[in-house]
């Protein structure tokens, strides 16, 4: 066997060399307790005046109804379902890389699934925002739920849309649990590093009581695997679910058994590339380079490049179904999406999610972290860009002439999408500054051996 | 180190996880509770009336027909409140001059109606049409309860979306002759004739959300 291993091309490391257990913990630790550096408020108050905006247009909404929205006959899904999908498909990269690469022993997610899984928590929020004000009458969002109500009624069972509510709340359960188990032990050490009495009891409030005895240890260690084990099935689950809102529904452009799978790659490609547009700022402003090298920048740009693959693989069989099903409401879609009003949305997506994409089959680009996250950012916008294709091509052109339409986000829309990029970046902002954004206690069971002990 | 944590704590937060639990489903439990109290839906709720008219001695005691004051109840869309005149046809002849009624009195005389305030109210976004339910053998009693039992009268009924759709689903279990219409306190002869009766009176009782929300 190390005969095999010693043939084998050393893999570069995960960590850089030269770290011990007390080096690793007081970098990443050192960050939550230093002075608040000035950019942050900076960056903090930017971010929380788009939050302002977000509940400016969430006002506005609650006073007068969905009609400050885009939407009309017969484009009844606009805005909310595009950016509903798009943050929830953002959120799924944090969920493999914390449960599937876990199970499959991919030492490598150890610096990167902390901030991932905080990136699947604050876009499950963004995303969970949508479904319930589009309802037009938020307080009674409630009634999506089953319950043994006044009414003598049970939500439609039969509705790829309840569906839905139970996909999206088990997720933001889970993701919600899996992320603060994950971070018990690191609450833990920063209890004890804490200088004052206030973040002390806070940060002891929230470690529950953790000692780090073994029955700790074996307990967590437990918790922590089954919780992988049912994180995994909503990596596929929940995406499967949102396509089926879709797939379900009689639309040309929508009713296509290619959905499930496409959006789920979908999800991860979109995920990736969001995880690369954080991690490599990230990586630059504190300085990570030593926890987060050029090999995980390299191994999410090869699961972009892949699920990137069978996205634009997903494209091409909606177009081959078009012609083959030789129907002509399906054919006709397919040319008015490529050739009709929306075109240029179209071509530009075909840009983003596939042509630019193919720059990582060259290392160099991969091994950039710069140019890596240009291509991320291409296919953040090409994600938001899909779904608008889906949803609005598919919808605008009726299927009498009589009810064609056309399609555009009003200025509410626009604040609406762009506060809740705000709400998501307060977040993530609020949790680099108050937790550690990487997983202390896992960094140091990766280190080698000699050193850990050192 | 120093405790930051007194000893307790760990009961403390022992009970609280715990009890957080059975708060948050006591509190839920409460919320349902609440939304079918008579608090919520005025069931049972005796409203202040103008006069204090007695539906008891008018109906068991006196024999008056519900259709000779709600003389709607089989061909309108509403039962109807009766017109003052409907009161003085008895009134000018007997307790004419009963302190009590000075206020019909005074109504008839001035053409200023009688403030009763409507016990049976549904919300406006229900289409509701009292008619077609007389005529297809909902008794009265099914909906208002034993008015010949009720001094002052009252809702009896929750008036509730799932008490409307109990009934819209399972027609057979309240419908009644129509010779029965008026009867109180009316039993099935046998346990066929709900059955039997909807298919006599053609009940195709609908509970698609249009039907009442037009």
């Amino acid at each position: 066997m190390s005969v095999d291993d010693r043939a084998l091309p050393a893999k570069p490391p995960v960590i850089a060399p030269g770290h011990t257990s007390a080096t690793v913990s007081d970098k990443i630790g050192e960050i939550v307790f230093r002075k608040t550096p000035r950019w942050w408020y900076f960056a903090f108050a930017g971010s929380f005046a788009l939050v302002m905006l977000l509940l400016m247009a969430l006002t506005k909404l609650v006073v007068e109804g969905t009609g400050i929205w885009g939407l009309n006959n017969p484009v009844g899904w606009g805005f909310a379902i595009i950016n509903f999908v798009w943050w929830i498909g953002i959120g799924h990269a944090g969920t493999l890389i914390s449960a599937i690469l876990l199970l499959l022993r991919q030492e490598w997610r150890t610096s990167i699934n902390r901030f991932a899984e905080a990136m699947t928590l604050f876009a499950v929020a963004c995303a969970g925002l949508y479904p319930l004000i589009h309802v037009g009458r938020p307080w009674l969002a409630y009634w999506l739920l089953p319950y043994p109500n006044t009414m003598g009624m049970w939500p439609q069972f039969r509705s790829p849309l309840i569906w839905d509510v139970f996909a999206v709340s088990t997720y933001a359960t889970v993701s919600l649990l899996f992320w603060f188990v994950g971070l018990i032990p690191d609450l833990a050490t920063l209890r004890d590093r804490a200088t004052s009495g206030f973040s002390q009891r806070i940060y002891g409030v929230l470690a529950m009581g953790w000692r780090g005895s073994a029955a700790h240890w074996h307990n967590y260690e437990t918790a922590y695997l089954l919780l992988a084990g049912l994180a995994t099935p909503l990596v596929v689950s929940v995406h499967t679910v949102v396509s089926f809102d879709f797939a379900v529904g009689q639309v040309p452009g929508w009713h296509a058994t290619i959905f499930p799978p496409y959006f789920v790659a979908g999800a991860i490609f979109a995920g990736f590339a969001m995880v690369l547009t954080l991690a490599i700022p990230l990586r630059a402003i504190f300085n990570l380079h030593d926890f987060i090298t050029i090999r995980h920048i390299q191994n999410m740009c090869k699961v972009m490049l892949a699920t990137g693959l069978i996205v634009a693989y997903g494209y091409l069989i909606e177009i081959f179904m078009a012609w083959y099903s030789g129907h002509w409401y399906e054919q006709f879609m397919i040319l008015n999406r490529i050739t009709g009003p929306y075109r240029y949305h179209w071509w530009a997506l075909i840009l983003c999610n596939i042509l630019v994409v193919q720059l990582l089959w060259i290392r160099k680009v991969r091994t950039t972290p710069v140019v890596a996250w240009i291509v991320a950012m291409f296919v953040n916008v090409g994600m938001w860009l899909e779904r608008f294709v889906i949803v609005v091509t598919s919808l605008h052109r009726d299927f009498l002439p009589s009810s064609w339409g056309m399609y555009s986000g009003t200025f509410w829309d626009w604040a609406t999408f762009i506060g809740s990029i705000g709400l998501f970046l307060a977040l993530l902002f609020l949790f680099l500054r108050f937790l550690p954004m990487i997983s202390i206690f896992e960094m140091r069971t990766i280190l080698p051996k000699e050193e850990a002990e050192s | 180190m120093a405790q930051i944590f007194h000893r307790s704590t760990n009961t403390f937060s022992r009970v609280w996880m715990f009890g957080g639990l059975f708060l948050v489903a006591g509190g839920i439990g409460l919320l349902l509770l609440m939304s079918r109290s008579s608090y919520a839906t005025g069931e049972g709720i005796v409203l202040q009336q103008p006069i204090p008219f007695s539906h008891d001695h008018h109906t068991a005691a006196l024999g008056i027909s519900c259709v000779y004051c709600h003389w709607g109840a089989e061909e309108s869309a509403f039962a109807g409140v009766p017109p003052t005149a409907t009161c003085m046809n008895c009134h000018n002849l007997i307790w004419n001059q009963s302190p009590m009624l000075a206020q019909v009195r005074e109504s008839y005389r001035t053409g200023q109606r009688i403030e009763w305030q409507r016990v049976h109210d549904l919300p406006d976004y229900v289409y509701f049409n009292h008619a077609i339910h007389v005529s297809k053998g909902v008794g009265c009693e099914s909906c208002h309860g034993r008015v010949d039992k009720m001094p002052l009268i009252m809702q009896a009924e929750s008036l509730q979306m799932e008490w409307c759709l109990d009934c819209h689903r399972n027609p057979e279990e309240q419908v009644r002759p129509l010779s029965a219409i008026y009867a109180m306190g009316w039993k099935p002869t046998d346990p066929e004739q709900g059955a039997r009766l909807v298919a006599e009176h053609e009940i195709n009782s609908k509970v698609t959300c249009s039907t009442c929300h037009r």
